[in-house]
């Protein structure tokens, strides 16, 4: 059988197998949940509260919107953090001594954070439909929309985090970024407030990004359509979502190989060592 | 060729410091090679460079027929390399994650080499039968590092390196591994190269002890042949009227017959102590480092 063929299969259930560690260890179990509840509070929060110039609760809309922030989270900042504790701890070392070990070990890493990505989607839109009113779910639309922003979503993200995850050299040095990045992104990408309330330029510089698209296109399935009227131009803009989304997935998918295999190529047995040696020290 | 191992010349140069600067040896099937030296004199570079981990600024590098620079999936599936685990897959089951990673070797069997190991098999052969349902991050450190020999070795391969792989074993684990080796180059033909700092250890493995000092291979061949060639010097203790005596013989057999035609009767406590490889080791290493340039190789009678 085709070599590549097992090593994709192994790397599923790699995925599979590290999907069902995160949901069966306690710490990281609570770490999610504890993430969702927070978002909830902020939306129980303001359910109150009007989404300005409409009579939607912005609670309701920020429901949605979190959707986005999730997947960044998940997609980029966690699957990023932990290709930088795997090469320090040496797991990416093992994969690599094995045959075809890279391609399980990152098929491995799209399938467990896929995974827990629809589970913390799943969380919060099953609360959500419980807590809050005006959720358009009714409808398959609605999920036909919402699958393909998700699909995407994991496609723009997932590959954008392992390039990352591989420019850091520690997950010390590689904290605070992640804080930055997904604080400043969060902020001019509409998640709490629409981004038509923010100045111009923070407007242009939110939409380069895909946090906003992603909520854009979440808000576009799960909001009533008349709530596209807050939105820039007063649309749901599926196209450009579409467009920006992938160009993002095309970016991460071409450059993730190249940076992966040459931050592989550095990896060896001293090199770990040393690593555990600083981290021994501290 | 039968060589599986084939270094000629190998040079490795970080900035302008020469670590390795001309390194040559070769290993047959079934070899147990172990490398030994100080501190900085490049045998992890060396190790590095033959795993295909590192590359090299010069020589000539065949690991099973192919440059380890340029080994592709196949030739990878047909070599193990034992790295020291830390806190990876901590979350795994023994058992689980020897089964996971032995899947990537199957489309590597051939009709002689049967690719993966079976995994109960390989954990029986590495002594884990008893921790085989646990996680990884509750083994104990030998267990670990028991866990590390399995993972090396779970593709069955035609050549297998450790780096120091008993760093930090107690007696008991050091012993055990050692069954370990023994067992893979007896029953699988294993060609095995391991660098340690152990001189004990170098004796009870190697088929060839290579030291390596200066970024140079100083001395080659076999704990016994080491010894013999480089000092034929012998230590002799006696003592005779409760007086102690040492004496360092060029020819230890004659300097006894002498010592007993002279003294006879009164000669006690005689202890003949051939240098060991600790000796060789220290000698060697100091010729080297005073820049005395001489290989000693010894081929086997």
């Amino acid at each position: 059988m085709n070599p590549a063929l097992v090593a994709a299969r192994a790397g599923l259930s790699r995925g599979w197998i590290e999907f069902k560690q995160t949901l069966t260890t306690p710490r990281d179990l609570i770490s999610i949940l504890i993430t969702t509840g927070t978002f909830l509070a902020v939306m129980i929060w303001t359910r109150h509260t009007h989404v300005p110039g409409t009579h939607f609760s912005l609670g309701t809309a920020t429901l949605v919107s979190v959707l986005a922030l999730d997947v960044v989270y998940y997609g980029v900042v966690t699957m990023g953090d932990l290709i930088v504790v795997e090469r320090e701890d040496g797991t990416l070392l093992r994969a690599k001594a094995i045959p075809n070990g890279m391609l399980g070990y990152l098929l491995g890493k799209v399938v467990n954070f896929s995974g827990q990505i629809a589970f913390a989607v799943a969380i919060l839109l099953l609360t959500g439909a419980f807590l809050f009113t005006g959720l358009a779910i009714g409808s398959p639309g609605s999920w036909l929309t919402l699958a393909w922003v998700l699909a995407l979503g994991l496609l723009a993200t997932l590959p954008l985090g392992a390039v990352l995850g591989s420019l850091f050299p520690s997950q010390r040095s590689a904290g605070p970024w992640w804080l930055l990045m997904l604080g400043g992104l969060t902020a001019i990408s509409g998640v709490f407030y629409p981004i038509t309330h923010l100045p111009v330029f923070l407007q242009w510089a939110g939409q380069v990004f895909p946090m906003y698209w992603l909520g854009l296109g979440m808000r576009s399935a799960l909001l009533p359509n008349a709530m596209a009227a807050v939105e820039v131009g007063h649309s749901w803009r599926h196209l450009a979502t579409f467009g920006v989304l992938s160009a993002w997935a095309v970016a991460g998918l071409v450059l993730a190989p190249v940076v992966l295999r040459r931050m592989a190529r550095r990896e060896s047995g001293s090199s770990v060592a040393a690593r555990r040696e600083k981290a021994m020290r501290r | 060729m039968d060589d599986v191992l084939d270094v000629r010349d190998l040079r490795m140069r970080y900035g302008k410091t020469d670590v390795l600067n001309g390194v040559s040896f070769a290993a047959q099937r079934g070899e147990v090679l172990v490398l030994l030296g100080p501190n900085g004199a490049g045998k992890t570079t060396t190790i590095e460079i033959l795993e295909g981990f590192r590359m090299r600024s010069a020589g000539e590098v065949s690991v099973l027929g192919t440059d380890p620079a340029h080994g592709g999936e196949a030739w990878r599936a047909r070599t193990g390399v034992v790295l020291q685990s830390w806190r990876d897959h901590a979350k795994w089951h023994v058992r689980e994650l020897l089964a996971h990673l032995g899947r990537y070797y199957a489309p590597y069997s051939t009709p002689s080499v049967m690719r993966p190991w079976d995994v109960d098999d390989l954990i029986e052969t590495v002594g884990l039968t008893p921790h085989a349902r646990k996680r990884v991050r509750n083994l104990s450190g030998g267990q670990r590092r028991r866990l590390d020999v399995a993972i090396g070795i779970v593709g069955r391969p035609e050549v297998l390196f450790l780096d120091e792989p008993t760093a930090g074993f107690d007696p008991e684990a050091r012993r055990e591994f050692h069954d370990v080796v023994h067992r893979l180059t007896d029953l699988e033909q294993t060609t095995i190269l391991l660098t340690t700092h152990d001189l004990d250890e170098a004796e009870r493995l190697a088929d060839r002890i290579l030291i390596l000092a200066g970024g140079t291979i100083i001395a080659d061949g076999s704990a016994d042949e080491l010894s013999r060639a480089m000092s034929g010097q012998s230590e002799v203790r006696w003592s005779r009227d409760g007086q102690q005596f040492v004496h360092a013989a060029d020819d230890a057999t004659a300097f006894v017959r002498e010592l007993f035609r002279q003294y006879g009767e009164s000669v006690e406590d005689l202890e003949v102590r051939r240098a060991s490889l600790e000796d060789t080791y220290m000698a060697l290493v100091r010729q080297a480092e005073h820049g005395v340039p001489r290989r000693l190789t010894v081929v086997a009678a």
